[in-house]
């Protein structure tokens, strides 16, 4: 019941913080100095033709009642159409992202695979050459930025021996270089947390009274820290494919792969205010329902958080 | 610390210094003009009046990268500034005071929370309009939450500890709970987070340059070197290897500073 309870609230904030998001964009769009009828409609339009377009953008009723049907619209999840080109805004996000969404996917999978079980290595026996190794993977990992990362893989990889494609989609072949780029930083933070966690697990107390109890060092550490050192991980391990989304962006851009990204950057480039909007709030729509699997599967291995 | 440590700390406080300098100082140590085009010696391989190199429009890769540091160091900077400060403010505040304003706050924080980060520096800025204050107000307010949620999450923890209680049972006020209990208590986390998020704050002031949101040309800077870069991978890798290298090494020694200072600041984790 409890368990329900808490998760009806996040369900709650969830709405919350999508409809936070809706209003912030919706007034920030509105207060940008400029109209974007006139944009669409060029400089040498007639006053007949700046109206037509504001009637066709919903520009042409008071901000108000502008609102409010925006409301509606995001309640039915339905983004309108882009101001450029006029094709229907839900229609070009559904298209590009199972491209994105795989991209992430393939680089979580790829950083967890890597960071957890170096991450704990590392924490178990401290200093070793397995430490060593993951301090420097992780340091490196967090100091060299993804499209630079990408940039000299392509270099590498395309360019002086190519064995991948340089550009564009088509095979699998094509998303390897892309999400190595993104998952190798991902890979750095996980592990560095996870170390950090074990660590600090290691030197509490219990720790201490399992050891004294007579139990075996492998009960202690991967029963009894393991299981509490992975809880803020998991946390972080969300939040990072969150973050893989919006990384993704900039990725898409280095290998010229059509995903959410650039048709997002296509619509801050064109000006395209629906586009922009309908892709922002679509993308923090996603994060925040990764948040929220994120919370509620916290609480189903960590109990303490549901009582409080 | 190891001796190792020492090394690999001593080398990073030294580069540090070495962008810090270079940022004052480029107009002076820089050998060419970093926006002077020069078209008969573009894509030039470094040499000894290049050393590293020339770009597609001939200009000197050096001196783009001495210069590149202005924008880097600076964003990086007050953009750390502001994201403590909000960020302790309102973490401070929520988790001292009551259910509510800590219910309000938070969700606020998660809103914020709920970009990503490059995607909430990008719509900000192409809202703001592209410029470097724009891109440091962005990354500082999008970095808040980030210590609003450490801050808020070690007072909760610490609030309740027994010598805090025992404190507040002997009188002690808010105030001077914060100030002696709480905020030493959580420096050390802060110091790391903001070695982590300057580095960051780097990164995305190349980001957003390299997706033409940033630093706009013919001004240099990193990112914008490294977009131009991507399009003659063929003809001029130098121009992808040494502005990327440059902007590896700075997040790097950023990252090595935090680290050794949350050792010294927290000796249990050297144990």
């Amino acid at each position: 019941m409890k368990f329900l309870l808490f998760v009806l609230k996040r369900l709650l904030r969830l709405v919350l913080t999508v409809l936070i998001i809706s209003t912030i964009i919706f007034f920030v769009i509105r207060v940008i100095p400029g109209d974007p009828a006139l944009v669409i409609a060029g400089v040498d339009a007639s006053e007949e033709e700046i109206d037509a377009v504001r009637a066709r953008i919903g520009t042409d009723v008071p901000l108000g009642e502008q609102y409010v049907s925006w409301l509606g619209d995001i309640a039915r999840f339905d983004f309108g159409e882009s101001m450029i080109s006029g094709e229907s805004v839900n229609k070009l996000i559904y298209e590009r992202f199972p491209l994105t969404i795989t991209l992430a996917f393939m680089g979580i999978i790829l950083g967890i695979v890597i960071a957890i079980p170096l991450g704990v290595l590392s924490a178990v026996k401290r200093w070793s050459f397995w430490d060593y190794f993951g301090m420097v993977f992780s340091q490196i990992g967090m100091a060299v930025p993804s499209f630079w990362l990408g940039i000299i893989l392509l270099l590498l990889f395309a360019v002086r021996f190519p064995i991948f494609p340089l550009f564009g989609i088509g095979s699998l072949k094509h998303l390897i270089l892309p999400a190595f780029s993104l998952g190798f930083a991902r890979a750095a933070v996980i592990l560095r947390l996870t170390r950090a966690s074990m660590v600090e697990e290691l030197s509490k107390e219990y720790v201490i009274t399992a050891r004294a109890k007579g139990l075996t060092e492998t009960m202690v550490k991967y029963k009894h820290a393991l299981r509490n050192a992975l809880i803020p991980v998991v946390t972080i391990t969300g939040i990072q494919f969150g973050y893989m989304l919006g990384g993704a962006i900039i990725i898409e851009q280095v290998f010229s792969l059509p995903g959410l990204g650039r048709l997002f950057l296509y619509g801050i480039y064109q000006r395209d205010f629906t586009l922009v909007q309908g892709g922002v709030i679509f993308i923090a729509v996603v994060f925040s329902l990764v948040n929220f699997l994120v919370d509620v599967l916290y609480s189903v291995i960590n109990p303490r958080i549901r009582i409080s | 610390m190891n001796k190792s440590r020492t090394v690999l700390f001593n080398a990073a406080i030294i580069f540090v210094i070495i962008i810090g300098v270079a940022a004052i100082a480029a107009p002076w140590i820089s050998p060419y003009n970093p926006t002077d085009q020069e078209t008969e010696i573009r894509f030039e391989g470094p040499s000894s009046a290049h050393l590293l190199g020339t770009d597609n429009f001939g200009r000197d890769v050096l001196s783009r990268i001495i210069h590149g540091s202005r924008p880097a160091l600076i964003v990086g900077l007050v953009s750390v500034g502001v994201a403590v400060l909000i960020g302790t403010a309102v973490g401070l505040a929520a988790g001292l005071g009551n259910v509510a304003a800590d219910n309000i706050l938070m969700l606020l924080m998660d809103s914020i929370l709920s970009f990503p980060t490059i995607l909430l520096a990008i719509t900000v800025v192409s809202f703001l309009g592209y410029g470097l204050v724009q891109v440091m107000l962005a990354i500082g307010f999008i970095f808040s939450p980030v210590f609003a949620r450490l801050v808020r999450a070690e007072t909760l923890s610490i609030k309740t500890e027994g010598y805090v209680e025992a404190s507040r049972a002997l009188g002690s006020g808010v105030f001077k709970i914060i100030i002696k209990h709480i905020l030493p208590n959580l420096l050390g986390k802060v110091v790391v987070q903001c070695s982590i998020t300057f580095a960051m704050a780097v990164v995305i002031e190349a980001s957003l340059s390299f997706l033409g949101l940033g630093t706009q040309p013919p001004e240099p800077s990193w990112g914008l070197m490294l977009k131009d870069a991507r399009n003659y991978l063929y003809q001029a890798p130098w121009m992808a290897i040494f502005p990327g290298l440059t902007l590896a090494f700075a997040v790097l020694s950023f990252n090595i500073i935090g680290d050794t200072l949350s050792e010294k600041l927290n000796p249990r984790l050297l144990k």
